[in-house]
C-alpha cells in the first residue's frame, strides 16, 4: 500500500498527484515510468514519472476514462494498492547542443524531467508547449527556468501561436539548427513532429504510451513496429526514434478497446449517480 | 484414451461449463478416492516415484489414504511437495508418475489415478504443523513467486533459512495466477498453497522487478544466496505479415487480462478483454488449450485451434485436449498461418494458411512439418491468439548482466544444482529450460534448494 500525499487540480480534469514511494524517489531517472493499480478492481495504469523528491513520486493525470477518473478522485491520505517502478529505459541525456523539447496536452508533464536534465547537461533548450486551449496548458511556469526559449501553441489561439506544435517547430527550425528533438504528447502529435524531424534529418525521441498490461515484457500488448522490428514499449522503450515508428498502425492499435472503455465509463457514471467525478 | 478400470472423476457438463469459469474437474468423493487408492499394488521398487520430478512418496501417501489415516497422508504428501493441490490438477501425470505405474503397463490396464488421489488428499486441507527448523541465520533472496520460486522458498524455510521472495506482480503464484485459468486451477487453491508457504515464515515483496526496481547487485550483497526463477518471460510471435493488426494477441496478454486482472468479470473489474465470434488459437500446447477454452467461455461462437503438426505431436496434456474437444473447439492440424489480413481499421478479418505434411524427425524428435506446395487457403477469423511459446525476457538480460546465458538466451545453470557462473546464484524453471511444465519447474526448485543448503553449510 502506498499513501497519497497530495492532489491538486491544475487544469480541467487534470490532477497533479504526489505519492509516497521512497524506492522510486531513490532510483528514477528522466523518461522512466511506473505502473499503478489503484485497488483490487483496477487496471494496471502506466504513468510517466514527472519528478521525485523526499521519498515521493509525482504523476500528472488527465481524467478521460473510468480508470483515470477513479485515479483523479483520490484524496490525500488514501492508499494505492500497488505501484511498481521505475520501469523502462531512462532518456539518453547528453550535451548535444541545441535541443527542442515539445510537449502536447498532458504529455507536457513527462517532458518536464527530460527538459530539466537536458538543461542541466548544458544544452540550449528550446521548448514548445501545446494545448487545445489556454486553460489546458499545464506547467508553463515550472518549465521556464530550464528553457532558453519558449513557444506556446493553442488550437484555438487563446494563448501563443494558433495552431499545433508543428507550426512552432517550423518557426524554430527556420531560425536555428536543432541537434535533437524530444516530443511527448498524443500519438498524432508525435507522428507529425516525427515527420517534420525526418524531413529535416533531426533525431526525434518520442515516448510511446500504448496500451500495456503487465509492463514487464511479458505480454506484448504494447508492441509497435519500429524500424521494421517489433518492439515492446515497456521494456525496449518507452522512448524510440519517432522517425522509425510505424505510426498509423500504432494509432489504430490504441483504439482497440474504445467500446469497452466507453461501456466502463457509462457504467461508472451511472454508479456515481450520474455526475462526473 | 478411454479409461477402463480407473475410477472416473466427475466433471461439469460441457454445455454448462462453457458458460462459466467454474472448475471443470470436480474431484473424488471419499468413496471414489478409497476405491481408487485400493488399486495401488504398493510395489517395492516404487517405479511411480522415479517418474515424479519432485520425488513424492506416492505409495506412502496412497497407503495412508486407504487406511484412512488422512493426516498421515497429508504429512507424507506435503513433506515432498509444497503445492500438492496445484500439482494434482496441472501435472501431466500420464507422462510422469502414471506412465511408470505397473497397472498401466499391463495390456488393457489403467495406471492408478495418482494425480486425482493427490488432489483428493490436498483438497481435504487438513492442517499440519509446519515443521520449520530453528533459524540457521542465513538469508536467501528468491526472485519470482512462481512454481520454482515457491518451492525453493518453502524448502529453504523448512530448514530454518530466512527467505525473501521478490515478485513483479501484486500477488504470488506466477503462471499459476496469470497463466492457468480459473476453470482448471481455481485461484483460491493457489492462495491456500501460498498461505502454507507464508506460514513457514517466508517473506514476500511484491511489485519488485529485480534488475529494474531493485538492483541485482544489491541482492548479491544483502543475501547469502540468490535463486532466480523468473519464468520464460517474453511472448514469441509468429512474425508473419499482419502481426500487429488489431485483435491479434499473444496468449500471455489474453490470459493475463483474464486470469490475473480478472477481465472475465469486466466491467466489475476494470481491465477489459476482447472477444470476437471466430477466434483462431495458434499452437497445441497447454497454453493453447487454456486460451481456446477461455475464448469459448467468454462467448466466442467458433474457436479454432490451428497447429502445424499432427494430433500425435501435440504437446498439450491429454485431459486438456479432451476437455477442449468436448467443449466444441475445432482442431485444424497440419495447418500453418502465413499472413494475417486486415480491414481498413486494421482489424484482422482473415488469415492465409498453408497445409503441411510431416517429414523427417527434427531435433525435438517430432516429425518436422513441411509446407505442401500450392496448398494456400484463407480462413475467416476476426481474432487470433498466438500460443507458440516464450523467449527469455529482455528485462532479464539487462537486469542480470553478469549472469551467464546459454545460446538460447536462457540462464546457463547446472541441471542437478541450478548453479550459475556465480557460486551463490542459482536458477531454475523456465528461465533455464525454456517453457516447460509447473512440476518440472518445481523439480528444479527442489534440486536448487538442496544445492543452496549445501552451499550455505560450506559458506
Amino acid at each position: 500500500m502506498y499513501k497519497v500525499i497530495s492532489t491538486e487540480a491544475i487544469a480541467p480534469d487534470t490532477f497533479d498527484i504526489w505519492l509516497e514511494h521512497p524506492d522510486i524517489d531513490k532510483r528514477a531517472k528522466p523518461g522512466q515510468f511506473l505502473i499503478l493499480r489503484l485497488d483490487e478492481f483496477s487496471e494496471r495504469i502506466p504513468l510517466t514519472i514527472v519528478s521525485t523528491a523526499e521519498g515521493r513520486v509525482r504523476v500528472i493525470i488527465k481524467a478521460i476514462g473510468k480508470s483515470t477518473y477513479k485515479l483523479c478522485a483520490v484524496k490525500p491520505g488514501d492508499t494505492i494498492a500497488d505501484i511498481v517502478g521505475p520501469l523502462g529505459n531512462p532518456s539518453e541525456i547528453d550535451r548535444f547542443g541545441t535541443v527542442c523539447v515539445i510537449g502536447g496536452g498532458v504529455g507536457i508533464a513527462p517532458l518536464f524531467p527530460i527538459a530539466r536534465a537536458l538543461k542541466e547537461a548544458g544544452n540550449r533548450v528550446v521548448g514548445i508547449l501545446g494545448a487545445a486551449k489556454k486553460e489546458l496548458l499545464i506547467m508553463k511556469d515550472e518549465f521556464l527556468p530550464y528553457l532558453d526559449e519558449l513557444y506556446i501553441t493553442t488550437d484555438d489561439g487563446s494563448e501563443g501561436i494558433k495552431g499545433n506544435v508543428t507550426v512552432a517547430l517550423q518557426e524554430v527550425l527556420k531560425k536555428e539548427k536543432v541537434e535533437f528533438i524530444w516530443a511527448i504528447g498524443p500519438m498524432v502529435m508525435m507522428k507529425f513532429v516525427s515527420l517534420m524531424a525526418a524531413e529535416n534529418d533531426i533525431l526525434c525521441w518520442v515516448s510511446l504510451n500504448p496500451i500495456m498490461v503487465d509492463g514487464t515484457g511479458m505480454c506484448g500488448a504494447c508492441r509497435a513496429e519500429v524500424g521494421e522490428e517489433v518492439k515492446f514499449a515497456c521494456v525496449h522503450g518507452p522512448e524510440f526514434d519517432g522517425r522509425k515508428v510505424k505510426w498509423d498502425e500504432l494509432i489504430k492499435r490504441q483504439y482497440q478497446y474504445r467500446e469497452e472503455e466507453k461501456q466502463a465509463m457509462e457504467d461508472y457514471v451511472k454508479e456515481m449517480g450520474g455526475k462526473n467525478a | 484414451m478411454p479409461e477402463k478400470n480407473k475410477t472416473k472423476m466427475r466433471e461439469l457438463d460441457p454445455i454448462e461449463r462453457i458458460g462459466c469459469f467454474e472448475e471443470v474437474a470436480l474431484g473424488y468423493s471419499r468413496e471414489e478416492a478409497l476405491k481408487e487408492a485400493a488399486r495401488c499394488l504398493q510395489c517395492k521398487n516404487q517405479p511411480c516415484v522415479d517418474g515424479c520430478p519432485v520425488g513424492i512418496n506416492i505409495p506412502g501417501f496412497i497407503k495412508a489414504l486407504r487406511e484412512e489415516r488422512y493426516k498421515d497422508s497429508t504429512v507424507i504428501l506435503k513433506g515432498d511437495n509444497n503445492l500438492p493441490a496445484v500439482c494434482g490438477r496441472v501435472c501431466p501425470q500420464e507422462k510422469q508418475c502414471e506412465a511408470r505405474c505397473i497397472l498401466g503397463r499391463v495390456p488393457g490396464g489403467d495406471a492408478v489415478a495418482i494425480g486425482r488421489l493427490e488432489r483428493y488428499v490436498a483438497d481435504l486441507e487438513i492442517p499440519i504443523e509446519s515443521v520449520v527448523k530453528p533459524p540457521v541465520h542465513k538469508k536467501v533472496a528468491v526472485i519470482g513467486a512462481g512454481p520454482a520460486g515457491l518451492t525453493v522458498a518453502a524448502d529453504l524455510a523448512k530448514e530454518g533459512v530466512s527467505v525473501t521472495v521478490f515478485e513483479a506482480f501484486h500477488t504470488a503464484g506466477g503462471v499459476l495466477v496469470y497463466g492457468i485459468p480459473e476453470f482448471r486451477l481455481p485461484k483460491e487453491i493457489v492462495s491456500n498453497e501460498v498461505q502454507f508457504v507464508k506460514e513457514m515464515g517466508v517473506e514476500f515483496k511484491f511489485n519488485e522487478i529485480v534488475g529494474r526496481t531493485v538492483p541485482f547487485e544489491e541482492l548479491l550483497s544483502d543475501y547469502d544466496a540468490v535463486f532466480i526463477g523468473i519464468g520464460a518471460g517474453a511472448p514469441r510471435f509468429m512474425g508473419i505479415p499482419g502481426t500487429n493488426l488489431n485483435n491479434i494477441f499473444s496468449a500471455s496478454e489474453f490470459l493475463t487480462r483474464v486470469n490475473l486482472m480478472k477481465a472475465y468479470l469486466f466491467p466489475k473489474y476494470d481491465t477489459p478483454v476482447k472477444i470476437k465470434d471466430r477466434v483462431a488459437v495458434i499452437g497445441a500446447g497447454n497454453v493453447t488449450m487454456d486460451a481456446a477454452r477461455t475464448a469459448k467461455r467468454l462467448g466466442a461462437k467458433d474457436v479454432h485451434i490451428v497447429y502445424r503438426r499432427s494430433e500425435e505431436e501435440m504437446p498439450a496434456r491429454l485431459e486438456e485436449y479432451h476437455h477442449a474437444m468436448e467443449e466444441g473447439i475445432k482442431l485444424h492440424c497440419l495447418t500453418l498461418p502465413v499472413e494475417y489480413l486486415g480491414d481498413s481499421n486494421n482489424n484482422v478479418i482473415a488469415m492465409k494458411c498453408v497445409k503441411m505434411i510431416l517429414g523427417e524427425p527434427d531435433s525435438s524428435g517430432r516429425r518436422r512439418p513441411v509446407q505442401l506446395e500450392n496448398s494456400e487457403f484463407t480462413m475467416e477469423v476476426d481474432m487470433v491468439i498466438e500460443a507458440i511459446g516464450q523467449t527469455p525476457n529482455a528485462v532479464l538480460k539487462a537486469g542480470f548482466p553478469s549472469v551467464q546465458l546459454n545460446k538460447w538466451g536462457s540462464i546457463q545453470a547446472d541441471e542437478e544444482t541450478g548453479r550459475t557462473n556465480f557460486p551463490n546464484v542459482f536458477a531454475g524453471g523456465d528461465i533455464v529450460t525454456g517453457a516447460a511444465t509447473v512440476i518440472e519447474a518445481m523439480g528444479a526448485g527442489k534440486r536448487s534448494a538442496k544445492a543452496i543448503l549445501e552451499y550455505l553449510a560450506g559458506a
